[in-house]
């Protein structure tokens, strides 16, 4: 029909009917994808740089607790979990973050003033000072923030935190 | 050619020309607008269908979710305002274009002998059509879903000897709760979905049995 000025009535009504029924199958149907893959299209960065209170606060060589919450928006579900770590100033201008989860079964360990080591009360998994394995079944010495995963900011120190 | 030659080997097994002869193919009397209410209506069915199913994706019916999974609906999911928009106004509209449709039947008489049936199922397709509308109603569990539901339950209630009796199996005990909210929701994407699709079917085998009447003339 194409260059032809005697376009039938059942063509026209053929070729309009298709238009608009691919016209509103596209502007219902595309937007219905992008409502199906969304949840898949949002970044899950969750890294954040935690304040964990004034770097004064913190005596030199002695490691002490500190802890902090993390929110996860999921949907319009909201989950707050909390996270424990052992502070190190191993000088006074150097710092050294532990994680106070076993990386055995993910206990929490305590420090042992006595014995000097962190001690997980589950199965008895031995860490020294800076978190290096001394006995007991743990894989690999306990997760650290050292170096560029630590700050200063106005007396404040913060860790960078990645998630999980 | 290849095209052609698998729809002949389709058609064969399927009888599609045949299947379109009687279905879209069929002689009609003159052409009247008023005579496309009824197909308005089944896209519009249709059309809840889709919208509908994409929405229950994210909704979740239960008295601590629905209101929340809503508000994530519309703000935080792409084009899902679009998506409970067409929703929303699809159902207003629905119940509008049944509503005409049936008075176009009513005053060109098209429920007479041998149609009587057609109307018949029609009122069906009207209540339940009613129904999806009374159930879809409470899904936003919000103040105005709630207080309306109350209200409309209550009423169901004032029925005399078995108002109570109603009232309670609506609302699935004494009063307004989860249990409300989960039944509603049954009936309105489950039940009352597949009734409408079974008397959707037999109207329309209907109307193709019988065709479509001839408006009334000057003698009628």
């Amino acid at each position: 029909m194409a260059g032809s000025h005697n376009i039938s009535r059942r063509d026209f009504i053929k070729i309009t009917t298709a238009a608009v029924g691919t016209f509103i199958g596209a502007a219902v149907g595309l937007p219905a994808i992008a409502y199906l893959i969304d949840p898949a299209l949002k970044s899950g960065s969750t890294d954040a740089w935690i304040p964990l209170g004034k770097l004064d606060s913190f005596v030199v060589g002695t490691p002490t607790p500190a802890s902090f919450t993390r929110s996860t928006v999921n949907g319009w579900e909201k989950t707050v979990n909390s996270y424990g770590v052992f502070v190190l100033r191993t000088s006074e201008t150097d710092t050294l973050v532990l994680s106070n989860k076993c990386t055995h079964l993910g206990c929490h360990v305590n420090w042992n003033t006595d014995k000097q080591e962190y001690i997980c009360p589950c199965h008895d998994a031995q860490f020294g000072l800076e978190g290096q394995v001394l006995g007991g079944p743990p894989p690999r010495p306990m997760d650290r923030y050292s170096g560029d995963q630590v700050k200063v900011t106005d007396g404040t120190l913060l860790i960078h935190f990645m998630g999980g | 050619m290849i095209w052609k030659k698998l729809f002949a080997w389709l058609d064969e097994r399927l009888s599609l020309t045949e299947l379109y002869k009687a279905t879209l193919d069929r002689p009609e009397p003159k052409g009247n607008w008023w005579n496309t209410l009824g197909s308005a209506s089944l896209f519009l069915f249709l059309l809840q269908g889709a919208t509908g199913i994409f929405l229950s994706v994210y909704y979740t019916p239960s008295p601590d979710h629905a209101y929340d999974s809503i508000q994530y609906i519309m703000n935080n999911v792409a084009f899902g305002w679009l998506i409970r928009g067409i929703h929303h106004w699809g159902a207003t509209l629905m119940v509008l274009v049944v509503f005409i449709h049936m008075l176009r039947v009513f005053v060109t008489a098209s429920y007479k002998y041998p149609r009587e049936l057609t109307w018949l199922i029609g009122v069906g397709l009207l209540l339940c059509t009613l129904g999806m509308g009374f159930t879809g109603y409470l899904l936003p569990w919000d103040q105005k879903a709630y207080w309306a539901t109350t209200v409309a339950t209550s009423i169901a209630g004032s029925v005399p000897w078995v108002g109570p009796f109603i009232m309670r199996a609506l609302r699935g005990g004494t009063d307004l709760s989860a249990l409300t909210l989960s039944r509603f929701f049954a009936a309105h994407i489950w039940m009352l979905p597949a009734v409408l699709a079974g008397l959707i079917g037999t109207h329309i085998y209907l109307i193709i049995k019988h065709g479509e009447s001839e408006f009334p003339g000057k003698d009628d």
